[in-house]
């Protein structure tokens, strides 16, 4: 049933091809009832294996493909994969809903959109490794387009600097992973298989790094962060949402599935050092979005800054580390996306600016109430306030970091304290600053451009996109066993073997 | 000597030469009133009838074997190679009929089947004499079909260039092959590396394989003997420069990696990092490594595509020979998946350039501006032809990257010794990647310049695309449908 994620994205976009890319009703009803069903089939096809898998994974598809090379046609999930694919189903829905208002070749934007989801689906979907990285490479080119064709200021700088950036990062993960495939003996791909082979030490030394920046450059890794603010801000609402939601993920991901199980003693060398970047990219990110003035910039660092999250619970290598990085990445996948949203469509589709300055004079909580409303309960999320999904996250990630580098754990806290401070900053400013001050005439001409028109009101799709999203870190928040009794027995499966072998998760 | 079983076992290339035969007297006798449009239409489909008649001999029942001592060779991996060498040599014609440099059709129709069976006669034979005659027939073939647009000055510059680097290169590789001869005692390539083994250190043996690498190499073009193939593909007419960066590779890199892997098995030596040993791989490393530094930078500045195409043609070059370097049967199979695909996707690219060309007149970036908005199906072809240069899955040019990088860390006795030459091929592909999504942003992002200019492509340059790009995407999902006929003897 999970397979069908990934075969209805590639249904879907195909069929906005065919149709007409004037007219917008046809190829916006056929996406939602798209990312509908490709929700719907992963809901149900992770509660269908769910209950089998305490055994490690669930076998979806096997099929021989390029024998020659021991390629193999090979699907399968683990609770690691299954929470992130639920993600991408939610994100995919959502990214619709906040999309209604693209008018220009409507067609084409969603069989990019669609493109760029199965990729993202066949990512989580792949235990072979050819697979997953062909899966990984076909999501750059559509991120390109979706950027470069409906973006918005700085489009052609950011669209290229990220495609250069992706592409960078897994030109460094084929080599890594053509040479793992090498030194096993080159007879099969399969991602059980490699992590069961014992690299020597000396091989994990150089290839883990390879393979794990290569993928955390796509998770915003400090130092390579930069293509993702500037991506963000420059893509269309929809595509920033994947992009922080869902593929900055796949990065996250790749560094666990694959540089981790495969190269645990590189892991285990490497793992300081991972960790200072990942803390650098917390206390960084978090620094840098206090001081912009552009709003989706704002959000655009708070995503460097929550991934570093990701990356400190990955190096820490344990068990509670590894658990709050994956709850993370789901947690992280909904916030970011909702806030991109509330930014991208709500604000900046309507008002034209996303300078802080100008937001301030407009009083938009008086004027959309409900975007006001929406972005203070994400901002809360974001924070880190109890109740919801990213508080559980980020507090396990801190535990298994104190476990093993104390000082991280220190380090990330007063992150998190900036995070609070730019939240709020950031609400204030945009949302609750008129009271103090005059309007000025180039305010007034502003308002009187929304308010009023059509499109002064938050739409139907918009509110309903907003509920779907915060419900699902308020449930996750409140209840956080539904994902991690999915995560946790995943972490016990027997991929996972070398990194107990070499100390880890403990 | 049967010279009925002769003409059998070259029945393919016969009914070629026939059928360029008949096209050039008929061009000159009976069509000779006919307006020139016309006369490049139906010659072109003789030419195609022709092709498929060479075809189907060549998917029947030809005889497997080595015969005339290995003068002729035939098995089923050089039956698809040469059924690919029709396909292209069709293409060719077809793409010629799309321009009109040339009132003489039949001249130039004649001269291309002429070096497609020097292309065909190459990957057909194991003795360096006859390569070298099949090598002077495609090469005079392609000299003249550079220069074929008299009254172009670009067009007799390049012709004349592509000559004098040729003249010399060919002398080189005529001087390499006599002195092999003199070492060995052997014109037979697969007799020849029973006598040179043990002797890579050699200064004659050596030399020889210098000189012959320097012939080789400069038919693929790569650096340091490069420096003819960004004026050839620029300046030659567009179906001539969409044979040279086909037809000419097949062979020749075919025919490369038969003297290298087969008469050179003994001396191959090493180019790995720490682990040098004398003989053609490390003259090989340098060129490939040059040639993809090289090719991908130097496409960085081009303003016209088909300078692009040609630089780009280089770091391909580099990309193919890594294969090579492997030096294993994998590689020869990547090397041969890739230059497939590769001509496939530079036929169809070159297709595209054509019919541009004819609407601008000029290949210049900004004629390819917009042209997702004017006509979405070129636009989706020429699309579908440099992803697949770029490496983006599910093209084929992805797959065969990937199989060469296996390939050439695969080695059996040093795994991972050429790690430095595929770590720069990869960070090289990131710039190439970057040129591409250029020449793709100007095709699908920007809108036309000024007053659209009307693009029109006929029906049947239309089909020869559409096969061109659903086989490069069949071809990269479904690789296996060509391993399964690459099986040497």
């Amino acid at each position: 049933m999970l397979v069908w994620t990934l075969y209805i994205c590639f249904i879907g976009g195909l069929i906005q091809w065919l149709l007409p890319s004037e007219d917008p009703r046809p190829s916006r009803i056929a996406a939602l009832l798209t990312a509908f069903a490709a929700l719907v089939f992963a809901l149900g096809g992770s509660l269908q294996s769910a209950p089998i898998h305490p055994s490690g994974f669930v076998e979806l598809a096997r099929g021989t493909w390029i024998p020659q090379l021991g390629i193999r046609y090979y699907l399968a999930v683990d609770g690691i994969s299954l929470t992130l694919i639920v993600l991408t189903g939610l994100a995919g829905v959502a990214g619709v809903l906040f999309s209604w208002n693209v008018k220009e070749r409507v067609s084409h934007f969603f069989g990019l959109y669609f493109l760029l989801l199965a990729g993202c689906f066949g990512v989580f979907l792949s235990f072979d490794l050819f697979l997953l990285f062909a899966f990984y490479e076909l999501a750059i080119l559509p991120k390109y387009f979706l950027i470069a064709m409906w973006g918005s200021k700085n489009r052609d700088y950011a669209s290229m600097k990220l495609a250069l950036y992706s592409f960078l990062g897994s030109a460094m993960v084929l080599v890594g992973v053509v040479a793992a495939h090498e030194v096993s003996g080159g007879h099969s791909f399969d991602l059980v298989e490699l992590a069961r082979f014992p690299y020597s030490a000396e091989f994990q030394n150089w290839a883990f790094p390879l393979v794990f920046v290569g993928f955390a450059i796509l998770a915003g890794l400090w130092p390579f962060h930069t293509w993702a603010p500037m991506g963000h801000s420059a893509a269309p609402t929809a595509a920033s949402m994947l992009l922080a939601g869902v593929v900055m993920k796949l990065g996250a991901y790749g560094a666990l599935r694959v540089a981790i199980t495969l190269f645990p003693l590189g892991a285990m060398a490497w793992r300081d050092t991972i960790g200072a970047l990942g803390v650098a990219g917390i206390v960084y990110g978090a620094v840098v979005a206090l001081t912009q003035r552009d709003f989706k910039f704002v959000i655009g660092y708070s995503s460097i800054s929550h991934m570093g999250f990701v990356v400190l619970g990955l190096a820490s290598l344990t068990t509670v580390g590894f658990s709050g990085a994956v709850l993370q990445m789901f947690s992280h996948g909904i916030i970011g996306g909702l806030l991109f949203a509330v930014v991208g469509r709500m604000v900046y589709d309507r008002t034209h600016t996303r300078d802080l300055d100008a937001l301030a004079r407009l009083d938009l909580s008086r004027v959309w109430p409900f975007a006001a409303g929406t972005f203070v309960l994400a901002g809360l999320a974001s924070m880190g306030m109890p109740g919801f999904s990213g508080f559980v996250a980020e507090l396990k990630v801190l535990i298994g970091a104190w476990q093993v580098f104390p000082t991280f754990a220190v380090l990330a806290g007063v992150g998190i304290l900036v995070g609070v401070v730019y939240t709020l900053r950031v609400i204030q400013r945009a949302f609750f600053a008129v009271a103090t001050g005059e309007t000025t005439p180039d305010a007034e001409s502003i308002r009187s451009l929304t308010v009023g028109s059509e499109v002064s009101t938050i739409s139907v799709p918009e509110r309903l996109g907003a509920v779907l999203l915060l419900g699902a870190t308020v449930v996750i928040g409140l209840q956080p066993k539904l994902l991690l009794d999915w995560i946790i027995p995943a972490l016990q499966s027997p991929l996972f073997d070398g990194v107990r072998k070499a100390g880890g998760l403990q | 000597m049967d010279y009925g079983l002769l003409v059998k076992r070259l029945l393919p290339e016969v009914i070629m030469i026939v059928t360029a035969l008949v096209v050039l007297a008929a061009d000159l006798s009976l069509w000779r009133r006919f307006p020139a449009r016309w006369r490049r239409t139906v010659a072109a489909f003789t030419t195609s009838m022709g092709c498929l008649m060479s075809c189907a001999v060549l998917s029947g029942e030809l005889e497997i074997g080595v015969f005339y001592k290995g003068m002729w060779v035939f098995d089923p991996q050089i039956g698809l190679l040469k059924e690919v060498l029709v396909g292209l040599i069709a293409a060719t014609v077809w793409i010629h009929r799309e321009t009109s440099f040339t009132r003489h059709v039949g001249e130039f129709v004649l001269l291309t089947v002429l070096g497609g069976v020097g292309a065909m006669i190459l990957v057909s034979t194991e003795s360096l004499l006859l390569a070298f005659v099949a090598l002077e027939l495609l090469s005079l073939s392609l000299y003249v079909m550079t220069a074929f647009a008299k009254s172009e000055l670009a067009s007799v510059e390049a012709g004349i260039k592509y000559f004098l680097f040729g003249s010399v290169s060919a002398a080189c590789l005529l001087y390499g092959i006599s002195l092999l001869y003199g070492i060995t005692g052997e014109t037979n390539i697969a007799a020849m590396s029973a006598t040179l083994a043990g002797k890579a250190g050699d200064p004659l043996v050596f030399l020889a394989l210098v000189l012959v690498s320097v012939g080789l190499g400069f038919k693929v073009a790569v650096a340091p003997f490069h420096l003819w193939a960004p004026d050839t593909y620029e300046g030659a007419p567009t179906p001539a420069a969409a044979f040279v960066a086909s037809a000419s590779k097949v062979a020749s890199f075919f025919f490369l990696a038969k003297i290298s892997l087969l008469g050179w098995k003994t001396v191959s030596g090493s180019g790995g990092w720490h682990a040098f040993a004398p003989g053609w791989s490390p003259i090989w490393c340098v060129m490939a490594a040059a040639s993809v530094v090289f090719g991908n930078i130097a496409a960085l500045a081009q303003t016209r595509l088909k300078r692009l195409l040609a630089c780009s043609a280089i770091a391909h070059a580099g990309y193919m020979v890594t294969g090579l370097l492997a030096n294993t049967p994998g590689g020869e199979r990547a090397l041969v998946y890739y230059v497939v695909t590769y001509a496939v996707a530079s036929v169809g690219a070159f297709a595209v350039v054509a019919v541009v060309e004819k609407a601008h007149g000029s290949d210049h970036m900004e004629a390819f501006n917009g042209l997702g908005r004017r006509d979405p199906y070129l636009a989706i072809c020429l699309g579908v032809f440099l992803l697949s240069f770029a490496g983006i899955p599910p093209l084929a040019g992805f797959f065969g990257k990937f199989y060469l990088f296996v390939a050439a860390l695969g080695t059996p006795d040093s795994p991972l010794s050429l790690l430095w030459l595929v770590v720069l091929s990869a960070a090289m592909s990131c710039v190439a990647l970057y040129y591409y999504v250029l020449v793709l942003k100007r095709v699908f992002v920007l809108k036309p310049q000024g007053k659209p200019v009307e693009i029109e492509v006929r029906w049947m340059t239309r089909a020869v695309l559409g096969i061109c790009s659903l086989s490069i995407l069949l071809l990269g999902l479904f690789p296996q449908s060509l391993f399964d006929r690459l099986v040497p003897r």
